[in-house]
């Protein structure tokens, strides 16, 4: 209970842990789909405080991770050209691409910029009509709205020195493929509310149905993980395998019907490639026939770019829930949050991170690294 | 920035055809686009990403995730300096942007 006191509530978290722990007879396997969902449960040692029997499986639902190489690269083209004002999410700067990052561009004398809005970088635009303003358009259905709105925006004032360079990409196509997958371990999913509350819960029960899993729509915060887990072992343990939403307080079963007819208007689905996964099929967006004239891709020719994937990265098997980040052998030795060779340690949502972040290190994988392992690690730990 | 924030409504205004709002995220004021959320009004609180409201909040559990966030630092991650957090990592201080945009109370 070493983690416990830091709950909000600590009473709510010692009933929610009791009822679990009445409640499971076997071992389950679950996973928690988006990144912000990893961090709070590692964070807070909610994998610890459950009982042996519940396993959480990491997702692979951090943006920034899951943006393939090639993109990251096309970015990195795009930002080092003259004229060109680059502006993207902070969590972006430090990912590497092949050879680099946007922060090392910007040292080079890119005019790359961090912006908290897609807003902000339309704003850029227009104070800047002699300059191409291009902003990096990656995330999931939680960001895509406001990214869609910004194109949409560009078009209604006119302006056209804005173009953004789309990765978004979508949740169920994902899920599809994880259960698709030979390996799959996973017998429930505590899904990303926050994509939730754009996209409501309709894209759910085909899912559950179809695979016969479990799919409860869950918070950020630690009640709210506690009570995903507990109302999924419930379901597991009756054998149902419905959709129910343990956060309601954010998600409504339409979603953001404004949001998603932006989305519908805008974008397209398509195919796309998943950093460490590869191509999932229909699992992203592009702009559709309308914006085309939006696109980074078509404005700039970025094509022929020589990515490398460093060999030893293993993100793509911990993306897909088969391999616990300390499992890596570069975990914490090679690769650490300073010099991170795979998205999943650099950026703050990443598991490789969270891992590292907080305190993951003493879980000891039995290697003869180990030792070494744990004190280069405790010196990134904050919670040690 | 898979993190969204929530936020109270300060005041609502139409600006060039947009709907906008500033937003009181425990202290941090920004600029927040309503278009998604067009009813909102002032005193009201809704979950807040990258600059765009996206669902209303009931108050109680909005100010108890903000204080949690607060509590955890996320705050700090979510609306500090970038380049200073890239920095922290490894590289010499860059220039400052002139981006701030959000006012501290
Ligand atoms: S620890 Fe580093 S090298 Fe290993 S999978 Fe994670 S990001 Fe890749």
């Amino acid at each position: 209970m070493k983690y416990i006191d830091e709950f909000q509530d600590p009473e709510l978290a010692r009933r929610l842990l009791d009822e679990i722990r009445a409640t499971v007879t076997r071992p389950w396997a679950l996973m928690e789909v988006c990144g912000g969902q990893t961090h709070t449960i590692i964070r807070h040692g909610i994998d610890q405080l459950l009982p042996p029997e519940v396993e959480l499986i990491h997702g692979p639902g951090c943006p920034v991770c899951v943006t393939p190489l090639e993109v990251i690269d096309k970015a990195l083209e795009i930002a080092s050209r003259p004229g060109v004002i680059f502006c993207s999410f902070g969590d972006m700067l430090r990912v590497p691409g092949t050879g680099r990052d946007l922060f090392q561009v910007r040292g080079q004398g890119g005019d790359v910029r961090v912006v908290y809005s897609p807003l902000d970088a339309l704003r850029i635009a227009e104070q800047n009509p002699d300059r191409e303003v291009v902003f990096f358009g990656i995330g999931f259905e939680t960001t895509a709205p406001p990214n869609a709105m910004t194109v949409y925006q560009a078009r209604k004032l006119g302006i056209r020195n804005f173009s953004l360079l789309v990765s978004h990409v979508r949740v169920p196509p994902a899920i599809e493929a994880i259960m698709n997958s030979p390996d799959c371990r996973v017998q429930g999913f505590l899904a990303a509310g926050h994509v939730c509350s754009v996209m409501g819960t309709e894209e759910y029960p085909e899912l559950a149905e179809r695979h016969r899993v479990p799919i409860v729509v869950t918070g950020f915060e630690p009640l709210d993980i506690l009570e995903g887990v507990r109302r999924t072992v419930l379901q597991l343990e009756r054998g149902e395998h419905t959709v129910e939403n343990a956060y309601p307080r954010a998600v409504l079963p339409e979603g953001n019907p404004a949001a998603r007819a932006m989305l519908d208007d805008v974008f397209e689905v398509t195919d796309r490639a998943w950093r460490g996964i590869g191509v999932i099929p229909d699992s992203g967006w592009r702009l559709s026939e309308r914006y085309r004239e939006y696109d980074a891709e078509q404005r700039f020719s970025v094509e022929g770019i020589d990515t490398r994937e460093p060999a030893e990265c293993r993100s793509g098997e911990v993306l897909q829930g088969l391999l616990k980040p300390h499992e890596c052998e570069a975990f914490g030795t090679t690769c650490t949050p300073r010099s991170p060779l795979g998205a999943t340690m650099v950026s703050s949502e990443g598991a490789c991170a969270a891992y590292y972040l907080y305190r993951r290190l003493d879980l000891g994988t039995p290697s003869p690294k180990s030792p070494s392992v744990k004190s280069t690690a405790l010196e990134g730990s904050s919670v040690v | 920035m898979c993190l969204a924030v929530p936020g109270k409504v300060l005041d609502v205004e139409d600006r060039d055809g947009t709907r906008m709002a500033t937003v009181d995220f425990g202290g941090v004021v920004k600029e927040v686009c309503l278009e998604y959320l067009p009813d909102l009004k002032p005193g009201e609180y809704a979950i807040v990403h990258v600059g765009f409201a996206l669902q209303r909040l009931d108050e109680e559990s909005a100010r108890r995730t903000l204080e949690l966030f607060e509590t955890l630092g996320m705050l700090q991650e979510e609306f500090g300096d970038p380049w200073e957090a890239a920095e922290a990592t490894g590289n010499e201080r860059p220039a400052q942007d002139g981006l701030a945009g959000e006012v501290t109370r």
